[in-house]
């Protein structure tokens, strides 16, 4: 295939993306703002007031960049399980082996169709944050990368866990025992710096601290980790499970016997 | 060149069964080609190897000159699969299922758009452009597929039982739309389980039985092989016992209906006069079972396990 039909039919994969997630968007886009806005609510306004500053800030405007990002994880990783594992149930995923496309131009159709419903329901959140605070913007560059690479990042982990999927417990076991525990232990709701040593050791393991914290550095201004560190460590990530992805694409792992 | 060659084509699965033993085939351009078996003879395994969706253990595919392991693109490029199974995503509408496969192809949207149309209309289905696939009839979606798979215009067309559970009427109104493809200068590899449906459509068989190919030539010498034809009789007036005819096998199936097995070497006008004699009065006379069917069935009887001798490639 040339590289103008390379582009043709990756554009192909991302707007039949789009189009899913769009056509369904009471499952996909409305739960989120709900939930987010839920959030703001109980634990930023009527908890938040009893709790007082954290990091500096008021705690309205401390948990809303982390439950932002929390959007982006959970919308990017759902994406791609959903709709990969959903392709893989239906036998339509032949569709795309019997072409002529090479591999990467799946895997990154389906991941940029993650990363497009994690960053819509980002911005969505975003917007219905601004109902309830202020909200800054310290470092756009910052808070861009970030966003752009966590969202590729968990939909490569969604394409990942599709792949391995054998039936519909297997894409909600992840997401529910592993995604949700550390995303919530992930520094959203507090910050580092309140808890014991060890606590806060064992905390630093999670990689969902560092992308929280990087956002909220380009957001607010503040961190409880090196923030360029956490990028790199990111886009690391990115590359490592773009790798693995691809390689088991080639091999055909999950999708042919 | 070729339509399609494999060479020495095996296939063990994960579980250790042994699906393919070997095959060797040949399929020349612009023919009509059928590959017949019983279930799990090892068709659907041949074309998920030859359409990329199962992985070979050994051996070479090509497809119009090109090599699947060296040229797989190009290959790709070249087939179109119908298969057996409905694959598409059961929420999408007809219209987008089209235009979608033909983008997986790098076709640009305006040409992708024109040829769903083409093809949507050609096969009866323009009307249901808006509808989503789910609601369609078993018929309506086994035409969806093979619009979707002439979306790109391959040279090379396979169809996995592609009339299967398709009514009567329709499935002759598919037979013609494939007769005008092949017309036009397409191949087309056929598996059906409707032997009429082989031997009135397709120039070329292949034969396949647990994994090894049994038999492979033209239509027309193979049904030359057939050594004795059955015929069933309708007679005019019940009887209690069968005819007494030498050099036929008869049998009485009811008490107005006879079977009678016909040597090649005999002529029907003999059986005919033999019964006027007897005073057996015949109103009508047809096939018991079409002769591909028995063919078929005495190939693979004689093809039991341990007893495969597999056949050269020949056309």
């Amino acid at each position: 295939m040339s590289g103008y039909q390379q582009w043709v039919a990756f554009c192909t994969i991302v707007i039949k993306e789009i189009r899913r997630f769009t056509r369904i968007w009471p499952q996909t886009l409305l739960p989120p703002a709900i939930t987010m806005t839920l959030y703001f609510v109980i634990f930023g306004n009527l908890v938040g007031q009893r709790i007082g500053d954290m990091g500096g800030f008021d705690y309205m405007q401390y948990i809303v960049p982390g439950l932002i990002m929390m959007s982006v994880i959970t919308n990017s990783y759902g994406n791609v399980v959903s709709s990969f594992f959903s392709t893989k149930f239906q036998h339509s995923i032949e569709e795309m082996l019997v072409s002529p496309m090479p591999n990467y131009v799946i895997l990154t159709g389906f991941v940029v169709g993650g990363m497009a419903r994690g960053m819509a329901v980002g911005l969505i959140v975003s917007l219905l944050s601004l109902f309830f605070t202020h909200l800054s913007m310290q470092h756009l560059w910052i808070t861009v990368s970030v966003v752009v690479m966590t969202s590729a990042l968990f939909s490569l982990g969604g394409f990942l866990n599709a792949l391995f999927a054998r039936n519909f417990d297997d894409i909600s076991i992840i997401p529910n025992f592993v995604l949700t525990p550390l995303t919530y232990l992930g520094g959203v709701f507090y910050s580092l710096d309140l808890l014991p040593d060890f606590w806060r050791a064992v905390t630093l393991v999670n990689p969902i601290v560092y992308m929280v914290n990087a956002f909220r550095y380009g957001v607010l201004g503040v961190s409880d980790v090196n923030v360029y560190a956490s990028l790199a460590a990111i886009l690391a990530f990115v590359v490592v499970f773009f790798a693995l992805s691809l390689w088991l694409l080639n091999r055909g792992t999950g999708i042919r016997s | 060149m070729s339509a399609l060659t494999i060479r020495n084509l095996k296939k063990t699965y994960g579980n250790g069964v042994e699906a393919l033993k070997g095959i060797e085939l040949t399929v020349e351009k612009g023919d009509f080609f059928a590959l017949l078996g019983p279930n799990g003879a090892g068709k659907s395994t041949t074309i998920g190897i030859i359409s990329s969706l199962v992985n070979k253990s050994s051996g070479q595919v090509s497809i119009l000159g090109h090599d699947l392991d060296t040229e797989r693109a190009l290959a790709k490029q070249k087939i179109g699969v119908v298969p057996q199974e409905f694959n598409f995503g059961q929420f999408e509408k007809v219209f987008d299922i089209v235009v979608t496969q033909a983008g997986f192809y790098g076709i640009p949207a305006s040409l992708a758009r024109q040829r769903a149309e083409k093809y949507l209309r050609q096969l009866g289905l323009w009307d249901k452009r808006s509808n989503q696939a789910r609601t369609l009839s078993g018929g309506m979606k086994r035409r969806l597929m093979i619009a979707r798979a002439l979306v790109h215009e391959p040279d090379l067309l396979i169809l996995d039982e592609p009339t299967a559970g398709v009514d009567i009427e329709l499935r002759r109104s598919m037979w013609d739309f494939l007769i005008g493809l092949n017309e036009e200068g397409r191949t087309i590899i056929l598996t059906t389980h409707y032997l009429e449906e082989a031997e009135s459509l397709c120039r070329n068989i292949a034969i396949i039985d647990h994994g090894q190919i049994v038999e492979n030539t033209d239509m027309k010498s193979l049904l030359e092989t057939l050594q004795v034809e059955t015929f069933i009789l309708d007679l005019a007036r019940p009887v209690t016992a069968p005819p007494s005819l030498s050099g036929f096998q008869v049998r009485l199936r009811d008490a107005t209906t006879l079977e009678v097995e016909v040597p090649k070497t005999e002529h029907l006008n003999r059986l005919f006069t033999e019964l006027a004699e007897q005073n057996f009065q015949v109103m009508s006379m047809r096939n018991k079972s079409n002769r591909l069917e028995e063919l078929f069935v005495r190939l693979v009887e004689q093809n039991l396990p341990g007893q495969a001798q597999p056949a050269e490639a020949t056309s």
